[in-house]
């Protein structure tokens, strides 16, 4: 089989009342009764922020993590449309589709932790706005890559529904789009990382530093190839699929080029510092650290090898290590690392917990519903 | 068919606009801010503080505040920390046998906490919606509720831990001290400094509470001197006491390019919760960062119109159909 | 010490005599020893030992010297009311010289003192009231043609115990006030060696009284500070027992006299109450046997540390105290206080099942991609796979 013919997406089809969808439902129900009671009574009702922790896990965990793991549809949009590897093209839309959900999410997610959130309008009101802030620009750039990516899966949904005139318009445009949803990641999840630049000496030496947006952009680039890895595995290991190998091998390459770029720097950035030495004090940041530093690096040496490529366990891991590793540089950064002041302490509570949980069950449920019932994936007959 | 000519040229198109935008731009480094000329501000002398509070119960007066409680029978208001309805707190250095005040070993101090009205404010630079602003002119730092969405970024920005959320209200709001400038219309000025009894909260500009500090650490510990009350400039209620032991050092002086509120401390700053800061301020940094790399937005435009061209020539207006393969 | 039974011990027919001599019912005596008892500090059942060394037949001598002074301390005494003072004192001690109280005058007082001191030799208690002046050889102040130095040293000389009562003979009180002309000083420093000081302007009458009675139930003075005051009612600042002393910590003040504040009773500290740096026991005892409440604070107005040396009839009324001593409650914030919630069980339990449960899975499916690849590598081994060539191995730059 030639690489690059490739068959045209198509809806999966299939019952969409299933375990997981059922588990799904009962976490997002969850979630949707906990967020009534926040809306009612307050942050203080449902979460453990207090004054020293004022970003918790829905800021650092559905928000930062969140938006990197939904940089899948970034990552393979430049391969494809940038670098012009047009062999990866049926990973767009997969890819594509979690970002939509990723980032669609993440921005809902902000609107339930601000405190005043009905005030949000401000944000773009030009009689209010801050340009000098970087959670301006991030908001921003957020918001617009959102509508952005929601015109680049228009064509599937209008394919769908049989709206090819329609499809045909937002296709002449299409390249300025794709161009708009290469620039904005660049610009906000880079950005994500100079968010932590302005708290100074309460970021731990270990995390803070003047190079944030490089090192926040190189990871979010490659956790986005991470998840592209991690979401074909599992989607062909659900739908009974074959994985697209051909595809994943070379791509993967591509990632740990990435990959080692962003380690040169960063252990660069340390030594240049002086603040590797933080790393061999024992206590919990210099741990969390050398765990972060152990997911970034084994993948090298897990998937370094190109026979090692062409195992599917193999990049699977490497792709979940890498997730954990950019996850784990961001938990760093804005939570572990983080030190307002002796005598607080922070720890999610269940309710916490618990929304983070419906907000990822309304990403797998979104997936499969929409990957099911609309043209996404690749079609194939079933293999068994 | 993708060739290596093909990628080649799209990765050098888009490193080259990369590279021209950063040349282009001069690292525009946004230099740490100092205090305005005719800044407001308050002197906080530790060495005269009694620990009275006065001027924690007047501060939640003058701004309506509710009381705190922290012990279990809640009779009066006790609070343990600056939070969103407690924007001023006295808090006590313990050492050993606590014997002699202001000595750091086997002494004690008191040390105020509230805002202190910074030069270069992290809180101001992080707030996305200017919710938090610095007055030109007094360069008092206030706080906006009807623009605030609540995010919290200040509270995480600010080096001191000053700006603090009311989790416990749905509508919950930033408080922090905002020198009283609610009050100055009736002629008051900061009600810490209007009730403290013995002067250790001094309130006036900035220029003159620093050169107030100076005189202090200049005289010789256990001689007598007249020490102001209230207001530098106001009614004359100045007392005589003997000169404590100070430490050399004026703190906001210089931190982070310099502060509206001043302290004057026996005990190591450190030990009495004031941070050793830099003399830059942070917010400085994460400005140059941002306007290195957006000022005016050249370089977003120039790699969009970068990665436009590149998209232009690889993608097909038909690219999305189910019928065509990819190129 | 005695317990409340040996009171009962004593014969019917000596407590009759007490009360007979003492012309006091019986309840009122114990009730006046156990007020004594308690102003001390003395442990239950002390009362009966008290009340025992009171009914001793033999009253000891005291000698009353009066020099630079008011008469306050004495006046002071005469308010006291449980029970009608000048009864017990007349009884329980022998006062063989008071100038005020005694009935003879002149040559007559003077030597009904010289007999009393050569009668009891050793054996008198000598109370001093007044302060002593010590420039131009002590002439300021001369009772029957003799200076007060010269008095209080004849005096001093054969006393058994000698208590200086108020300020002015604890320490120099008011007539030492700056530029203190007269040079007048306390007792302890004109005899150049320490005795006991009822120091205050006037001294609660019950801290002269109860210092007497331990001294006659116990053989000797009671526990007294480098001072000499007795602890029991000087160990602490005026401010660790003020009734306003919850004002002061929640920062509520008067700013004026007859301001809101003022009128709700706030603390004082601000209009220059020396609570802060006086030691007595006045907010507890409260004067004019009125009970608490009953002393200048709790009647409105700052103490001015009248028993204070260096802060009464030195700093001015109005200045701002020095806080001796301050060890502020217990809840005073400190610079670091634990703050924030910790991970409950729940949470803590639904993290690591849900870390739980993500690792589950990676790990099955790892298991399940390597076991397919196995197999699938297996069949292209064995050369039946045209799926082989569709492998990535032909990846392109």
């Amino acid at each position: 089989m030639v690489n690059n013919q490739h068959a045209a997406p198509a809806p999966v089809g299939g019952s969409l009342v299933n375990a997981a969808t059922l588990t799904c439902g009962v976490l997002i129900a969850l979630m949707v009764a906990i967020l009534a009671v926040r809306f009612l009574f307050g942050l203080g009702a449902v979460t453990a922020l207090n004054d020293g922790y004022p970003w918790g896990i829905w800021i650092v965990v559905d928000v930062v993590i969140g938006t990197a793991f939904a940089c899948g549809g970034f990552s393979v949009a430049m391969l494809v449309y940038i670098f012009n590897r047009g062999e990866y093209h049926p990973l767009v839309r997969p890819a594509l589709l979690a970002s939509l959900f990723g980032y669609t999410l993440a921005g809902a997610g902000v609107i339930f932790d601000l405190g005043r959130w009905w005030n949000v309008w401000n944000m773009y009101w030009p009689g209010s706005i801050n340009p000098n802030s970087v959670m301006f620009e991030v908001a921003m750039c957020i918001s617009l890559y959102i509508v952005v990516m929601w015109i680049e899966f228009s064509p599937v949904v209008l394919e769908q529904l049989g709206k090819d005139d329609a499809r045909r318009k937002v296709g002449k445009a299409m390249f300025f789009i794709i161009a708009l949803g290469t620039v904005l990641p660049m610009m906000h999840q880079s950005s994500l990382g100079t968010l932590l630049v302005v708290m100074g000496y309460q970021i731990h030496p270990l995390w803070q530093t003047p190079l944030q947006p490089a090192l926040y952009l190189l990871t979010a680039i490659t956790m986005g190839y991470a998840v592209v890895l991690f979401e074909s595995c599992v989607a062909s290991s659900a739908y009974r699929r074959k994985i697209e190998m051909h595809m994943l091998t070379p791509m993967a390459k591509v990632m740990l080029g990435f990959l080692a770029v962003y380690l040169l720097i960063r252990i660069g950035d340390l030594l240049v510092r002086g603040a590797l030495s933080q790393a061999f004090v024992p206590s919990v940041e210099a741990l969390t650290f050398w765990l972060e530093m152990a997911c970034f690096i084994a993948p090298l040496i897990l998937i370094g090898a190109e026979s090692n490529r062409r195992n599917p366990a193999k990049l699977f891991l490497a792709g979940i290590l890498l997730m954990l590793g950019g996850a784990l540089l961001r938990l760093n950064g804005f939570l572990i690392g983080y030190e307002t002041g002796d005598g607080f302490s922070y720890f999610p509570t269940l309710a916490e917990v618990l929304v983070t949980a419906g907000m990822f069950a309304i990403e797998v449920l979104g997936y499969i519903i929409i990957t099911r019932r609309f043209p996404v994936l690749p079609r194939e007959e079933a293999t068994h | 068919m993708s060739t290596r000519r093909d990628f080649l040229k799209g990765a050098l198109a888009s490193g080259a606009a990369v590279t021209a935008c950063v040349a282009a731009v001069p690292a525009a480094a946004r230099e740490t801010r100092p205090r305005p000329p005719e800044a407001l501000g308050l002197l906080y002398d530790a060495t005269l503080c009694v620990g009275c509070k006065a001027c924690v119960a007047a501060c939640k007066e003058a701004n309506n505040n509710p009381p705190e409680f922290s012990t279990v029978d809640h009779l009066w208001d006790t609070p343990l920390d600056t939070s969103g309805y407690t924007f001023n707190i006295i808090k006590m250095y313990r050492n050993g046998t606590m014997e002699v005040k202001d000595q750091e070993k086997n002494g004690y101090a008191f040390m105020k906490t509230s805002c202190m009205h910074c030069g270069d404010p992290s809180c101001v630079s992080a707030c996305p919606v200017s919710a938090m602003t610095k007055d030109p002119v007094t360069g008092v730092v206030g706080y906006n509720p009807d623009k605030c969405i609540g995010c919290r970024y200040c509270v995480a920005a600010c080096p001191f831990g000053i700006p603090k959320y009311q989790y416990d209200s749905p509508t919950g709001r930033i408080g922090k001290c905002e020198l009283c400038r609610h009050r100055t219309k009736d002629g008051h000025y900061s009600a810490c400094a209007e009730v403290c009894p013995t002067g250790a909260t001094l309130y006036g500009k900035t220029s003159d509470l620093l050169a107030e500090a100076k005189r202090r650490i200049a005289l010789k510990p256990g001689t007598r001197t007249t020490y102001p009350r209230g207001k530098v400039g106001g009614p004359d209620q100045s007392y005589e006491a003997p000169v404590g032991n100070y430490l050399q050092h004026v703190y906001g002086e210089k931190e982070y390019g310099g502060t509206q509120v001043l302290k004057l401390s026996g005990v190591n700053f450190a030990k009495v919760g004031m941070p050793d800061l830099p003399p830059d301020a942070a917010a400085a940094l994460s400005e140059t960062i941002q306007h290195t790399l957006y000022a005016n937005l050249i370089m977003p435009f120039a790699v969009l119109g970068a990665m436009t061209w590149v998209a232009k020539r690889n993608v097909k207006p038909d690219d999305e159909s189910s019928d065509k393969e990819g190129s | 010490m005695g317990n409340i039974s040996e009171i009962f011990e004593t014969s019917r027919e000596t407590l009759h005599d007490i009360e007979r001599r003492l012309e006091m019912p019986r309840r009122e005596f114990l009730q006046f020893c156990a007020t004594l008892a308690a102003t001390m500090g003395l442990p239950a059942g002390a009362e009966a030992a008290v009340a025992k060394a009171i009914e001793a037949a033999k009253r000891p001598s005291v000698i009353w010297l009066h020099f630079q002074e008011c008469t306050g301390c004495t006046e002071s005494l005469l308010r006291a009311e449980h029970p009608t003072l000048e009864k017990l004192i007349l009884d329980v001690i022998s006062l063989d010289y008071h100038e005020t109280l005694m009935a003879a005058a002149g040559h007559q007082a003077e030597a009904a003192r010289k007999d009393a001191m050569k009668a009891n030799k050793g054996k008198y208690v000598l109370v001093v009231e007044g302060a002593i002046p010590l420039k131009d050889k002590g002439i300021y102040c001369k009772v029957g043609g003799h200076t007060a130095i010269d008095l209080v040293k004849e005096c001093a000389a054969d006393a058994a115990a000698v208590i200086a009562i108020g300020s002015c003979a604890a320490w120099g009180g008011m007539p030492s006030t700056g530029p203190n002309p007269s040079g007048s000083v306390g007792v302890a420093e004109a005899l150049g060696k320490p005795v006991v000081t009822i120091p205050g302007c006037p001294p609660n009458p019950y801290n002269f009284l109860a210092a007497v009675v331990h001294f006659l139930t116990f053989g000797k003075l009671p526990e007294v500070d480098k001072l000499g005051r007795p602890k029991f009612a000087y160990g602490r600042l005026i401010h660790e027992n003020c009734e306003r002393r919850a004002h002061f910590d929640a920062g509520r003040f008067a700013m004026e006299f007859g301001d809101a504040g003022h009128r709700q009773g706030y603390c004082l500290y601000k209009l220059g109450c020396k609570g802060p740096e006086t030691y007595a026991n006045c907010p507890t005892l409260g004067f004019g046997d009125a009970g608490e409440n009953n002393w200048p604070v709790g009647c409105g107005h700052p103490c001015i540390g009248c028993s204070e040396k260096g802060v009464g009839f030195e700093k001015p009324i109005h200045q701002v105290a020095k806080v001796l001593n301050a060890v502020p409650p217990q809840q005073y914030p400190r610079i670091v206080e634990e703050q924030g919630k910790a991970a409950s069980i729940a949470s803590a339990a639904a993290v690591a099942a849900v870390a739980g449960a993500a690792a589950g899975a990676a790990i099955m499916l790892t298991r399940n991609l390597g076991l397919s690849h196995a197999a699938e590598e297996a069949e292209r081994a064995k050369g039946t796979g045209d799926a082989g060539k569709s492998s990535a191995d032909k990846a392109q730059v």
